[in-house]
């Protein structure tokens, strides 16, 4: 009777959660259209993309490369089967690997002196008694509502008096300190018992010994969160290494690559900019689809368990 | 191996005194447990020895060095946690042996990977202390589990294998026993006591439950609102508390005190009736404490006083009576054996008596007063 029961209650319809879900749905669809988009016009020909034919992979029909005509070769050999063409040229007319390579040097120079910077700070915060510390920790909580553009002209402007724009430095120094990254850290090393860094200290752990060897460990879950949260954000920005970098093409981030298909007279070639932007975020789809159950663990701050 | 001093320790915490003016000796190879309710100050006064914390004043010294100043690690004294506070992303070995690489490696021999290569003999005599220990603690075949793959016990005992490796000058110890479960507990109270006399180690051990205090100390300090209000072998606090705080704290169920009188010539009276003891002058008002294995019921009513049952508590091996007595609002508790006590009912009338010379005799401050079995006077 009471497995009945519950059968029962399992398939029930419910109007407020046939919503619930209506909504989700939704809002899903309206984040993943772009993403149907930028895959479909990666694998398409130009035609197709400009009359809105061919469905989701297009026909892959072969068609004729006009550029590699103009450089005087046989039609036969200018014929291109359409996706192919479009990753090809992603990778060919500009150096997107080299882009890629920047883009992780970049990013992860960001998050390693950032994570060098924060722990010591948010264990401060967090587990040390000094005077002032609700103060900074308030500073720091002031900081967050400060957004990136505000500042960005005096940082430009700072960084051009030293002499460091078109560098790697310009693209990291900005991003080291990072007050979430402070933040996040602060409010997880709160849920770490202080009993522990008494032990380590028992033990005879200078305190540096305990950020690296107690604290870091422990917070790996939190770090992971905050990992996404970096290397997401730099990777993906357009704006700081747009401003920082002119002209040389060899610090360029792969979001500028974008703009090498950005024809501006000739008319924008879709296809192969759609294929770069798939190699620009495909890194970051694999690395989140492997780190998912410790993001989610580090967001609900619950990884000591 | 070593004896520890503490002379005027005072904290505050903002407007609190968390500690005033400790002193406490503690001896040679002494097991000593700091009990007291929550919030006394015991451990406040345990992380003061430890150097965890500092105090506003007074001087720690151990074996006749002055350590206030120094840092915990330098003192060489070994803590257990009340949660265990073992390194969660390290092996039971590795936690063993963290303190060992921390005192007996340099910083390059201790890094990761390269460590072990340069200086493979000293990690080989290290890591046979580790075993050494797990041996002593019976953990030999957890040393490769991660904390979080063990049980409460094993991690007590992980926790204990990690301080004692250092070999240290003395182990304090923060309640360990409080997060295991009442079995469990007992059975490792007898095993931290033979620890204790294996060691021959100065031993402090910081609890609120006074039954542990009681069966493994040589000596207890019962703490309240930050002083020490007496230190002594467990009999001596049991059997002759210096004030009413402590017999209260201390037994259990707790002593039943009950307002007693005098008359003009010093001779106690409990209830209206004299009790044939004496102190130095009369006072009006008196307490008296008796401990309930000291009363008994009784079916003769000359020379005892009438009580009514109002609750039965049934332990298996002991019965505790809780009766009604007119003119109290308190309860008196008397234990008596499981054959003695069966029959009576709840609610029935009895009486019950005090054996002699267990009177605990208290002025109204609750201090307490010396009593004899003759008048004062006639003595003199």
């Amino acid at each position: 009777m009471s497995n009945f029961d519950t059968s029962q209650r399992m398939f029930q319809f419910s109007t407020s959660e046939t919503i619930k879900h209506m909504v989700l749905i939704f809002g899903a669809l309206i984040v993943l259209l772009p993403f149907y988009v930028m895959l479909s016009y990666s694998l398409k020909a130009p035609a197709e993309i400009m009359q809105n034919t061919g469905g989701f992979l297009g026909a892959q029909e072969p068609f004729r490369d006009d550029y590699c005509i103009k450089l005087g070769n046989a039609i036969a050999d200018c014929m291109v089967t359409p996706w192919i063409y479009n990753y090809k040229t992603a990778f060919e007319k500009a150096p997107l690997l080299r882009y890629l390579l920047n883009g992780v040097l970049v990013t992860f120079s960001i998050f390693f002196i950032q994570v060098v910077i924060a722990l010591p700070c948010s264990y401060a915060l967090a587990k040390l008694k000094f005077w002032g510390r609700d103060t900074v920790f308030a500073l720091v909580l002031f900081c967050l509502l400060i957004p990136v553009h505000a500042i960005a002209l005096p940082l430009y402007i700072m960084l051009a008096k030293l002499g460091l724009t078109n560098s790697y430095a310009a693209l990291v120094i900005p991003w080291t300190i990072s007050v979430f990254g402070i933040f996040l850290m602060r409010q997880f090393f709160m849920t770490i018992p202080d009993d522990l860094i008494d032990a380590a200290r028992m033990d005879g752990m200078s305190e540096y010994s305990i950020i690296w060897n107690v604290m870091l460990p422990a917070a790996i879950p939190a770090l992971m969160a905050f990992a996404i949260f970096s290397v997401v954000a730099h990777w993906n920005d357009y704006f700081w290494p747009r401003i920082v970098v002119t002209g040389n093409r060899e610090l360029f981030t792969p979001p500028l690559g974008l703009r090498e298909f950005k024809g501006d007279a000739d008319g924008d070639n879709f296809g192969p900019m759609m294929a770069t932007a798939v190699v620009i975020v495909t890194p970051l789809l694999v690395a989140f689809a492997l780190a998912q159950k410790r993001f989610i663990d580090g967001i609900t701050l619950s990884g000591m368990k | 191996m070593a004896n520890i001093r503490l002379s005027n320790i005072s904290k505050r915490f903002g407007n609190t005194d968390v500690l005033d003016g400790i002193d406490l000796d503690i001896n040679d190879k002494e097991f000593v447990t700091l009990v007291g309710p929550s919030g006394c100050g015991k451990s406040t006064l345990l992380r003061i020895i430890a150097g965890l914390e500092s105090a506003d004043t007074g001087t720690v010294s151990i074996n006749d060095t002055d350590v206030t100043g120094i840092r915990p690690a330098n003192r060489n004294l070994s803590m257990v946690f009340q949660s265990y506070a073992l390194y969660p992303h390290l092996s039971v070995a590795q936690n063993m042996l963290t303190p060992l690489k921390l005192r007996d490696l340099s910083f390059l021999q201790r890094l990761p990977m390269i460590g072990p290569l340069l200086a493979k003999t000293e990690y080989q005599t290290l890591y046979q202390q580790v075993k050494k220990t797990a041996q002593i603690l019976k953990i030999e075949n957890l040393l490769e589990r991660k904390p979080g793959q063990l049980s409460g016990g094993q991690r007590q005992r992980a926790a204990l294998g990690r301080a004692m490796v250092r070999d240290p000058l003395a182990f304090l110890m923060d309640e360990p026993l409080s997060n295991l479960d009442a079995a469990l507990r007992v059975h490792m109270r007898s095993e931290l006591t033979q620890l204790h006399q294996r060691l021959k180690t100065t031993f402090v051990y910081v609890t609120h439950d006074q039954s542990e205090a009681l069966t493994m100390s040589d000596k207890m300090a019962v703490m309240m609102k930050g002083k020490i209000l007496q230190y002594g072998p467990p009999d001596e606090i049991y059997h002759n508390p210096q004030t009413t705080d402590v017999a209260r704290f201390v037994g259990s169920p707790a002593i039943n005190i009950i307002p007693g009188s005098t008359d003009e010539t010093g001779c106690v009276s409990l209830l209206g009736r004299s009790l044939g003891i004496y102190i130095s002058s009369p006072r009006t008002s008196i307490q008296i404490g008796l401990r309930p294995e000291h009363l008994s019921l009784s079916e003769d009513s000359s020379n005892s006083f009438p009580g009514i049952i109002r609750h039965i508590e049934n332990l298996g091996s002991d019965l505790f009576y809780h009766l009604e007595v007119e003119g109290m609002r308190q309860r008196i508790v008397v234990r008596t054996s499981q054959s003695e006590g069966r029959r009576l009912p709840l609610g029935s009338l009895t009486c019950f008596t005090a054996e002699k010379d267990k009177h605990l005799v208290f002025d109204e401050n609750g201090n307490r007063l010396t009593t004899k079995s003759q008048k004062l006077a006639e003595v003199a």
